[in-house]
């Protein structure tokens, strides 16, 4: 579909950008790359698979989900579960946890979908306590102390090539008849409806699949770090994805990259400010809606549909 | 799912009384709508023949667009059965009963305003996109040939309604009576059987309204369609349609010859007051 | 029997309180169409006041209840206006207010965390609790008085709502805000008063709240709120009785429930109800139904 140019284009930036990681990776198992920093280069990472799954569902499909936390601590939790209680390899309990994250997701979105307004937001939130409140206790999983003891199986090329995988799947969706019968159910649902779009099943879809990218991510994030406890996922991390997404800009995978470099690295670099760091995000978070409620990059309404064109004549501008 | 609907369609339907012939198009039996106390539509029958242009018209608030509502699946009626065909469709989803061949333009226009022209028209030819979440994702060659057909499907149906040039703007960037054309082609890219326009001439002036009757005369022996209309300029109901169903009030109160029905006392009294009426 | 009367008083205590913060998600979805999360946190808020007038301006109960009243509708009215008002006035979409709403309640649980510190604080008794026994069941004043403050405080909601000129406006803007404004209503100003009423009740209800549970923490606000909401929804959001009805439902269930089951149920059962609820009966008990509208 891309002309040679453009398709040139991508090859080299791809090409480069993947020497580049793994040049980095290389230089870190040698030494020459600080823990510290290789530790938030994947941070960026996972974020990004967060934000943009999460933009999938608040940005493309225009619903509201706020839990998105919630997916996250299924597929940490899950995938934990296979490698410190069943000793299992790291890929299979990674897509454990994604698969398990992405059938709660199918879960939380049968009632949701089926009633209008705002209620995903509130059941996404409920579901988002409720899977804390569960993990809290349950005493195998740790309960309030947490898992200790995930072993260090995450490292940056895991982190880029499901980042890398997770923005491909969702750039390939979204510029295909999914994308465009999501943006129109964003649009006018009714009208999508009475176009022979079956609303509810592409909402699922979208819900079950940013699902199922956040379970990945918690999967990451969990033998990342290498400890888990529930309360790293409640609400309040829901939030500051939400942050992410709404700085980088609504329906605009670019913008949730940017979005959640960004704000990783504001965030790391405000250690400084120990206990009153955690103002900064919701600040963001306001001063976006009133200053930018478009976003970094987020385009204008009338824009989107460009970028939803699976063709492109002209050169690319997002 | 939309290619067993339409088999099931195409033979005799199991739910309809025996008819020497085909089944009509569409019918409405005995069609009541009630929101709480209030009777929208009351003992609504219509039976519209394969090819017959068919206006619905009365006073504001008299329960046409509700006629529309219900007969697209918007609404599950409170009474009474519907069929398409033949097949009963009586509280199927609105989706369902679009990919069974029944395409709609609505009052107030509900175009996808921030998508493209040509995106609307794809959109409404999504469920036939012909590929799965998997050629999708990898972009396989089916992908790439249903796409390139459905946007030439599109491009040449946007043509016809001399749209084509401006297929790459925002849909709300079009003049209003783009929209309204606009609007029509999205609807003919459900490929109907059965066309239901809504007011399809409001807020025109009467050169555009007299073109847009031309184009709906003109849509109806090219894609070999089955229209409903509702209207409230009479000089297009009049001109246009071959019989006019006349509500008032949810109820039907006179149906015939549009020469007839215009002189009906009981439809003069309804239009009393309206002024639109001419 | 005395079990059941004993549980009946908890149960009709936690709804109050659930219903008092309800009334104020209900009054602002049934103005602005916005669920207002940062709600639950000016609870919070209003709980925190109280602490800090009991404690160092050392106030009776009356006078902390009033203070914690006042100034907490200060704080809803400055949200309103910092936050919500230039929103509106730009005319952005609903869904921006939605999230500026959840930024808010983080920022208000955040910035209290920072200044008065994450463990959590022990509200002062301010009441002398008399109990008493009557065969079996031990009743307490406290209890009394908090079912007899919130009760008289709906009523006297409902009152100003149903029979004043300011409510009647109220009213009126929940049905249609455009031809109010037209018709020279000041709207905003009607708006304010909203945010003035939810914010008091929201601040009664954070004292009674610890009073009955004296544990204060920045982050109490997520769970009541969320369930208050809950409560709005079950009764039929942007209805006053509704409201009430869903806070006495949704405390009854919670205190009978936490009888038989580990009270770490509790908070399963809300969200059970409130799954319930979206699926039979979406516009909730007292809501009539809604029509699509094309």
């Amino acid at each position: 579909m891309n002309t040679p140019v453009k398709r040139w284009q991508s090859l080299l930036l791809w090409g480069g950008l993947t020497l580049a990681v793994v040049a980095v990776h290389l230089l870190g198992r040698a030494g020459l790359v600080s823990g510290y920093l290789l530790q938030i280069l994947q941070l960026i990472g996972i974020n990004i698979m967060l934000t943009a799954s999460l933009n999938l569902v608040n940005g493309y499909l225009g619903e509201f989900a706020i839990g998105h936390a919630g997916f996250m601590a299924v597929g940490a939790y899950v995938s934990a579960l296979f490698t410190v209680k069943w000793h299992l390899p790291f890929p299979l309990a990674l897509l454990a946890g994604a698969v398990a994250a992405g059938f709660f997701a199918w879960l939380v979105g049968i009632p949701a979908f089926t009633t209008f307004g705002d209620y995903l937001a509130i059941i996404t939130l409920g579901f988002n306590m409720i899977v804390v409140n569960l993990i809290n206790n349950i005493d195998y999983l740790g309960g309030p102390r947490g898992l200790p003891g995930l072993p260090r199986a995450t490292n940056l090329l895991w982190v880029y090539a499901l980042t890398a995988l997770s923005l491909l799947v969702l750039r390939n969706l979204v510029r295909s008849n999914y994308g465009r019968l999501w943006v129109a159910i964003r649009e006018s649902d009714i009208a999508a409806e009475l176009m022979g779009a079956e609303v509810r099943r592409l909402k699922l879809l979208a819900l079950v699949i940013a699902g199922t990218i956040a379970g990945a991510a918690g999967a990451l994030w969990g033998h990342l770090l290498q400890y888990i406890h529930p309360r790293s996922f409640d609400y309040i991390k829901s939030t500051e994805m939400l942050v992410m997404v709404y700085l980088g800009g609504m329906g605009s995978l670019a913008g949730s990259v940017l979005g959640a470099t960004l704000y990783t690295a504001l965030m790391e670099m405000l250690r400084g400010l120990k206990e009153w760091r955690p103002v900064v995000g919701p600040l963001i978070l306001i001063l976006i809606m009133l200053r930018m409620p478009r976003g970094l990059m987020g385009l204008r309404p009338p824009d989107l549909g460009r970028l939803l064109r699976p063709r492109r004549e002209k050169g690319v501008a997002t | 799912m939309a290619g067993m609907a339409a088999d099931r369609a195409a033979g005799p339907g199991a739910g309809a009384p025996p008819h020497p012939a085909a089944p009509p198009l569409l019918e409405a039996r005995g069609v009541t709508m009630a929101f709480g106390g209030l009777r929208a539509v009351e003992d609504f029958n219509l039976t519209v023949q394969r090819g017959e242009l068919v206006g619905l018209i009365g006073p504001n608030g008299a329960g046409k667009t509700t006629v529309f509502n219900v007969l697209t699946g918007v609404y599950r009626p409170t009474a009474g059965r519907i069929f398409l065909g033949g097949v009963e469709i009586t509280g199927l989803p609105a989706s369902a009963i679009t990919r069974m061949g029944v395409a709609r333009t609505f009052q107030n226009i509900r175009l996808f305003g921030g998508m493209t022209v040509l995106e609307n028209l794809l959109v409404a030819m999504g469920f036939r996109a012909g590929y799965g979440l998997w050629d999708a994702l990898v972009r396989s060659r089916r992908f790439r040939e249903r796409e390139a057909a459905l946007r030439r499907q599109a491009l040449e149906l946007l043509d016809l309604f001399r749209l084509a040039d401006k297929a790459e703007r925002p849909a709300r960037s079009l003049a209003y009576g783009e929209q309204r054309r606009l609007e029509i082609a999205r609807a003919l890219a459900t490929r109907p059987r059965l066309l239901l326009l809504d007011e399809p001439a409001a807020g025109m002036n009467p050169q555009e309204g007299e073109e847009l009757m031309q184009l709906i005369r003109w849509v109806r022996e090219q894609f070999d369609l089955t229209i409903l209309l509702i209207e409230h300029h009479m000089p297009i109901v009049m001109g246009i349609c071959q019989r006019v169903l006349v509500l008032d009030f949810g109820r039907t109160i006179a149906e015939g010859d549009p020469r007839a029905i215009q002189s009906d006392p009981r439809v003069i009294e309804a239009y009393l007051g309206q002024q639109e009426v001419s | 029997m005395a079990i059941f009367i004993q549980q009946l008083l908890n149960a009709l205590q936690l709804g109050g309180i659930y219903a008092l913060i309800a009334l104020g998600y209900t009054m602002v979805y049934g103005v602005l169409k916005l669920i207002n999360f940062a709600h639950g946190d000016i609870f919070m808020a209003g709980a925190f006041i109280g602490f800090f007038l009991a404690t160092y301006l050392k106030l009776p109960f009356v006078a902390t209840l009033l203070g914690s009243m006042v100034l907490t509708a200060l704080l809803g009215v400055t949200v309103e206006r910092v936050a919500y008002r230039p929103l509106r006035e730009a005319g952005a979409p609903r869904m921006s207010l939605v999230i500026t709403a959840l930024g808010v309640g983080l920022f208000l649980e955040n910035f209290t965390r920072a200044t008065v510190g994450a463990e959590p604080r022990n509200f002062p008794r301010l009441l002398e609790t008399a109990a008493w026994d009557l065969g079996g069941v031990a009743l307490t004043s406290l209890q009394f008085l908090i079912i007899g403050t919130a009760l008289a405080l709906m009523l006297a909601l409902r009152y100003l709502v149903r029979h004043t000129l300011v409510g009647k406006a109220m009213r009126a803007v929940a049905d249609n805000p455009e031809i109010l404004g037209l018709m020279g209503v000041n709207v905003d100003r009607i708006i304010i008063f909203t945010f003035v009423l939810g914010s008091t009740l929201a601040a009664a209800g954070g004292i009674l709240y610890a009073q009955a549970y004296p544990v204060l923490d920045p982050y109490m606000g997520i769970v009541v709120g969320w369930k208050a909401f809950i409560a709005a929804v079950v009764g039929g959001i942007g209805l006053i009785d509704g409201a009430m009805l869903g806070g006495v439902i949704l405390g009854s269930t919670e205190v009978f429930v936490a009888a038989y089951l580990p009270s770490t149920y509790r908070d399963g059962i809300a969200f059970a109800i409130l799954i319930l609820v979206l699926l039979l009966r979406p516009t909730g008990l007292l809501g009539r139904p809604v029509v699509k509208k094309v």
